[in-house]
């Protein structure tokens, strides 16, 4: 058993505390032929600190493409040569989307916009959203509208908006390479103001972006000191006319690493499998994933592409004796 | 994915789905590779047609317009402005 695992064994599993960036970095070092190890202790903390329930989430694009940012791994932003045209999602089809999301006894929903920020059109129609989502069925509702000033982030909680998505994408160190447009530091300033709203803080990113593994440990080891209430894992989807669309998808087995690295970090949080899985891991792989840390998904389609059915997965947890959380356990 | 009725095989080589239904239902042939743009006659879009089972189609596979999609959590829809709307 290499020396970092029997240290996680003690300080992670039994005390509940996160390994530090050196301690990540070195689980993401692992052998091959330690994998196995790593993702079995993973699940143990996940198991002992979290629990055998997987938060399951349904999402939806409400404003898709045309984004002015210059993300460079993202298909919706305006600046690059990407086929994905804008549009807006209209209420009745929202609510829908809840509905289809609600069936598949997920728990959270959430509303996503291409956008820096959002402007007044956009909460209007956020407002109006979640008043007719409530409304007509019981699910938590999220939100991901980018960057918020104050007054958003309180007319937000005023809606029952519960959950904020931000992602930091990636690293501090590595983020310029990534998007100029705006900072890794601006992000943190809409994540800090979440925070203090009381709205949960949900942060992730997406892996295969061209960083190191140092940098990848870096990352994990700065969402520790964010500690968000739940961490969405995406893998690179490459996609066409983006600058980053001709990069090869990260390997099952580095995805895999990651996925138990990161648990070891952040023993408590809600770790969701999101974007790119299927590519990255296959089939296969969502097994292993929420055998390996991984406790929550996102079912069915993602905001540009798609996902496998939501029944295979629903048919997996089932196989997995995982339960899905309930919504009255969310509440 | 249920995308399509009343299939028709392509003319000059298969697009990832080789059909397309018009607005007026009238089932036309497919010219354009529905993922990339490309025109199918110029090659079979084989790593295309693997990419689009997870993926919507993004062009319209008759006139080469860039459709409007839509993308929900248990389907997807795309539109041309000229030859309709496909769903799946
Ligand atoms: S801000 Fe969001 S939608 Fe806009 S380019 Fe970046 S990732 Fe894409
Ligand atoms: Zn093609
Ligand atoms: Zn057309």
């Amino acid at each position: 058993m290499p020396e970092i695992l029997d240290q996680a064994r003690t300080r992670v599993l039994e005390n509940g505390v996160g390994l530090d960036e050196a301690g990540i970095l070195a689980v993401l070092n692992l052998p091959d032929e330690h994998l196995p190890a790593a993702l079995q202790l993973a699940h143990e903390v996940r198991m002992r600190w979290c629990g055998p329930e997987v938060e399951v989430e349904g999402i939806v694009s409400l404003k898709t493409g045309g984004c002015p940012e210059d993300c460079h791994f993202c298909s919706q932003s305006g600046l690059f040569t990407s086929p994905v045209r804008s549009v807006w999602l209209d209420i009745p089809a929202l609510v829908e989307a809840a509905k289809q999301t609600a069936a598949t006894g997920a728990s959270e929903f959430c509303i996503v916009a291409a956008v820096r920020g959002p402007d007044a059109r956009l909460m209007k129609q956020m407002r109006d959203g979640v008043a007719a989502i409530r409304e007509a069925v019981d699910i938590q509702v999220a939100a991901s509208l980018g960057m918020l000033t104050q007054e958003q982030v309180d007319e937000l909680v005023e809606m029952g908006v519960h959950r904020y998505n931000h992602n930091l994408e990636t690293c501090r160190s590595y983020f310029p390479n990534v998007v100029t447009t705006h900072s890794w530091e601006e992000r943190w300033e809409t994540l800090r103001m979440v925070r203090e709203s009381g709205m949960e803080v949900c942060c992730g990113g997406i892996l295969g972006l061209g960083e190191t593994v140092e940098q990848r440990a870096e990352f994990a080891a700065q969402l520790a000191e964010l500690d968000p209430h739940e961490v969405p894992l995406n893998f690179l989807n490459p996609r066409p006319g983006t600058p980053l669309g001709d990069r090869p998808v990260v390997e099952g087995k580095d995805a895999l690493r990651a996925i138990a690295a990161f648990r070891l970090a952040m023993p408590r949080t809600i770790l969701r499998y999101a974007g790119g899985r299927e590519l990255t891991l296959g089939d296969l792989g969502t097994r292993d994933g929420l055998l390996g840390g991984i406790n929550a998904v996102i079912v069915g389609n993602y905001l540009t592409t798609l996902g496998r059915p939501a029944t295979d997965d629903l048919k997996l947890l089932t196989e997995l004796k995982m339960p899905v959380k309930a919504l009255s356990a969310t509440l | 994915m249920s995308e399509l009725t009343r299939p028709v095989a392509p003319a000059g080589g298969a697009g990832p789905t080789g059909r397309v239904v018009a607005a007026d239902g009238a089932a036309a042939v497919a010219r354009w590779c529905d993922r990339c743009g490309g025109s199918v006659a110029d090659g079979a879009h084989a790593a295309c047609a693997a990419a689009r089972s997870l993926e919507p189609p993004r062009w319209c596979a008759t006139c080469r317009r860039r459709m409007k999609v839509q993308v929900v959590p248990a389907g997807w829809s795309a539109v041309c402005v000229e030859h309709g709307e496909r769903r799946g």
